[in-house]
């Protein structure tokens, strides 16, 4: 459409907290029936940007247009009302209502009496899915959908809204391969209807097959616009961080000592069965396969958060008392669960608060705690890890989410731990923050730490892992070398249905 | 990196424990300019002799509270144990162990709630106000509505007695040296760094180790102990068991306790606040009564006081926002 008004144009927009400028220069033209990428750091001010425009943030200067109108949204409320949908990585939704009600909810139409006509809505919602080319049930409740159809859900809730712009906040980050191709193919229908679509993504791969033009954001302002097509992935990196990266995946070579963590026929009823494997020091082992496959739950079960109904675990040779987490920690073992802000975090306590919570035990004297020494280890271990904080009694909820994870890095490795589970550990973290915290994990276990890595990117268990395991509904389907592990033999033994020609070579025990 | 980020004397001062401080010396200042009698040094002593059950209870309550808990059935707990105390003594037991009894009876109580939420997984709320009519009824049913007196002069004076020629009772000292304890449990140990944790999010405190359901456990057993000693200490201070002791005292010390400064959503809240708010309650309350406002009155100035404690925050963060908000627009 030429000459026509963008759907959205923003101009210098900028945004401060207090002193702090989360928003420099913040600028971004969506041109209708197109996928536009944002791209940029943690902390690089897209999140601002979105919020900005989805009327949850007012602008303190700037330029923001709609279809050439100037807009200036008080509220949520607002935008959504002029045609602005925002769907965030892990909509919420009404567990009780159905999917048809969530929908709905709040404009529901109307029939005789102005009583609710269920039969309307019902129909409305299942058209919606059609048209999307989802096959989702309208009357199921919300309850147990996956992160992936309340995406879905949330998507259907925009267009029968008449959204205009929907902007996704790094949506694939908790979906797997199949959900992500289906949430893709919604995207190019909604394109191909007109919508301008705005994609948030950390992973570049995404942005390649999926956008048609990429801007990048760094330190809160504009940095480059350009067609998918004309730049390469190497140099979208490089604009992300202003430097280039060294080396993505720093592995260093070791030699792997004494079993460190042994577990044997890890068994919970639904969940996961016969889960066996073993964790020598100084190697990294990867723990790949699909969203839901109960890798998670392992690791939480191996460090006691969640129960088991049999099997053991034992670290250095000694069993671990099941459903004891300060037991495990006792023993040697830390995790840096999933989810950072619910688990790993005590997102409202400061720096030091987090960073001493595990170790904050051994460091009273006579059952007093003096707030020095706490200082002093927090200081110790956020200068070794580089957490950039305003000072160490900045709230942790203030940070980037890259920050965030160094402080939890920080408060297990502070424990001085023997074995360490990381779930996840460079989900929603920017380039930058992702290969400092890859070079950590390599050097520590040169060092002779023993770490069990649980990631659903590819490439990172391919790049750091010396061995893979790959889980499958529960079950260790096969263990790979570092030199059998290719993305094709991970993604084959990781997915229902696909070729059974593995042979899990037993534990080795 | 800092440590911190404002200077030291920001950080002590400008909090919401000093506010309750600020309003507390302000709060006396005019009682003392404007109500009749209320500098004298009887009002120091009834103010302390007053306020002292109060006080007691709200140190366990602010660890409670501190978790995102509340305990409701703490002033059925005092009633309980007055009455347990007053059997005690007529079966013939001396103070101490009498005192001792009451005590741990008082613990079970706490350990009955603390388990039904702890273990159980069920609501504070619901669990207390639950135990708050189930103590309360034992404790009328087993006394009845007859009451036990005639305790030892010597017992009674214990309560009273001022500290040689001062206006302050001999039980400041106890007060004192138990709301110092409990600074250092919430304030300087492992254990009170958990409590605030749990408070801001038991999802992490767990996965950081800490055993929620002990920690929980705990304390309502301390707040049912700390009950039942203020429940023979109300005993002895008017020299009369009665199983409707100490009625609706948990308002009271809920009150002290959000004045202080103590989130009701958990993770936030100091010992010194809320002894501040405390202390504020009694202020308020003894400068009416010398006016001889009437005591529904004097309710309605705490209950607004409360209700205005814990709106204000919200409103002041309301604020915040317009204001910045309202800066944005201009430029």
């Amino acid at each position: 459409m030429p000459n026509a008004a963008p759907t959205l144009r923003l101009e210098g927009v900028t945004k401060s907290f207090g002193p702090v400028a989360a928003l420099r220069s913040g600028t971004l033209v969506v041109q209708p029936g197109s996928i536009h990428a944002l791209v940029g750091e943690n902390g690089a001010g897209k999140s601002t940007l979105v919020k900005v425009v989805g009327g949850v943030h007012r602008r303190d200067a700037g330029v923001v247009e709609l279809d050439g109108e100037p807009v200036d949204f008080a509220g949520p409320a607002e935008a959504k009302a002029a045609g602005v949908a925002v769907i965030h990585q892990e909509p919420a939704s009404f567990p009780d209502l159905t999917v048809t009600e969530n929908i709905f909810l709040g404009r529901e139409p109307l029939g005789r009496f102005r009583r609710i006509d269920r039969r309307a809505m019902r129909d409305k919602a299942s058209g919606l899915f059609r048209n999307l080319g989802v096959d989702l049930d309208p009357d199921r409740p919300a309850e147990g959908l996956s992160i992936a159809d309340q995406q879905i859900v949330e998507i259907a809730k925009a267009i029968s809204l008449d959204a205009r712009l929907l902007v996704m906040d790094e949506p694939t980050a908790a979906l797997s391969a199949v959900e992500v191709r289906r949430l893709f193919t919604v995207a190019r229908g909604l394109r191909d209807a007109g919508k301008a679509v705005v994609f948030i993504s950390h992973r570049l791969d995404e942005v390649a097959d999926l956008c048609d033009t990429v801007t990048v954001m760094r330190d809160g302002a504009h940095v480059s616009t350009d067609a998918v097509a004309d730049v390469t992935p190497d140099e979208l990196v490089r604009r992300m961080v202003g430097r280039d990266v060294a080396e993505l995946y720093p592995k260093v070579a070791s030699t792997p000592g004494e079993v460190v963590l042994r577990v044997e026929g890890l068994e919970s009823t639904g969940t996961f069965h016969d889960v066996s494997f073993e964790v020598r020091a100084g190697e990294i082992v990867g723990l790949a396969g699909l969203v839901g496959a109960g890798r998670s739950e392992i690791a939480r079960a191996v460090f006691g958060v969640d129960r088991y109904d049999a099997g053991r675990v034992t670290v250095g040779g000694r069993p671990l008392r099941p459903g004891d987490p300060a037991a495990a920690i006792a023993a040697g073992l830390a995790l840096v669960p999933e989810d950072r802000r619910l688990q790993g975090l005590v997102t409202e306590s400061s720096v030091v608060r987090n960073v001493s919570s595990v170790a904050r035990k051994r460091l009273a004297r006579l059952g007093i705690l003096l707030p020095d020494a706490e200082a002093r280890l927090a200081r110790d271990w956020s200068g070794r890890l580089a957490v950039k904080a305003g000072a160490l009694d900045a709230l942790a909820t203030t940070m980037s989410g890259g920050n965030q994870q160094k402080v939890v890095l920080a408060k297990w490795l502070a424990t001085g731990p023997k074995v360490l589970m990381v779930d996840e550990p460079t989900r929603g973290i920017d380039v930058g923050t992702k290969a400092e915290v890859h070079r950590l994990l390599s050097t520590l276990a040169a060092e002779g730490l023993a770490v069990l890595m649980i990631s659903s990117e590819l490439p990172e268990v391919l790049g750091m892992a010396d061995r893979v395991l790959v889980v499958r509904e529960g079950r260790i389907a096969t263990e790979l070398s570092r030199a059998e592990a290719t993305p094709e033999a991970v993604m084959r033994a990781a997915t229902p249905g696909a070729s059974r020609s593995d042979s899990r070579t037993e534990g080795a025990a | 990196m800092r440590t911190h980020a404002r200077p030291w004397w920001q950080r002590a001062l400008l909090t919401r424990e000093m506010l309750t401080v600020l309003i507390l010396v302000v709060a006396w200042i005019v009682a003392a300019s404007v109500v009749q009698g209320f500098d004298g040094p009887l009002t120091i002593t009834y103010l302390v002799l007053d306020v002292a059950p109060v006080l007691l209870i709200a140190l366990p309550m602010t660890l409670i509270i501190a978790t995102g808990e509340i305990d409701l059935s703490v002033a059925s707990v005092v009633g309980l144990s007055s009455v347990t105390f007053g059997l005690l003594y007529q079966a013939g037991l001396g103070l101490w162990s009498a005192t001792l009894v009451s005590v741990l009876i008082g613990a079970v109580c706490g350990a009955v709630n603390g388990a039904l939420v702890a273990y159980g997984g069920l609501p504070s709320l619901a669990v207390t106000i639950g135990s708050l009519a189930l103590y309360r009824g034992l404790a009328v049913g087993l006394l009845g509505t007859t009451a036990v007196t005639g305790f030892p002069e010597a017992w009674t004076d214990g309560a009273t007695e001022n500290l040689g020629e001062s206006p302050y009772p001999v039980i400041t000292l106890g007060l004192i040296a138990l709301a110092a304890v409990f600074a250092v449990l919430l304030h300087a140990t492992p254990f009170g760094r958990n409590v605030l944790d749990i408070g801001r999010s038991k999802e992490a405190a767990r996965f950081s180790g800490v055993d929620v359901k002990r920690t929980l456990l705990i304390l309502f057993v301390l707040s049912g102990a700390v009950s039942a000693l203020a429940g023979v200490y109300y005993t002895l201070r008017y020299g009369s068991a009665r199983g409707d002791n100490a009625t609706g005292m948990e308002l009271q010390v809920v009150a002290a306790v959000l004045l202080g400064g103590v989130s009701i959503f958990g993770g936030r809240g100091a010992i010194h606040g809320v002894v501040a708010g405390v202390l504020l309650i009694g202020v308020l309350g003894s400068a009416l009564r010398l006016e001889s406002v009437t005591v529904n009155v004097i309710n309605i100035v705490i209950g607004t006081a409360l209700v205005v404690s814990v709106v204000a925050p919200r409103i002041a963060g309301g604020l915040r926002v317009r204001r910045r908000a309202a800066a944005g627009q201009r430029t």
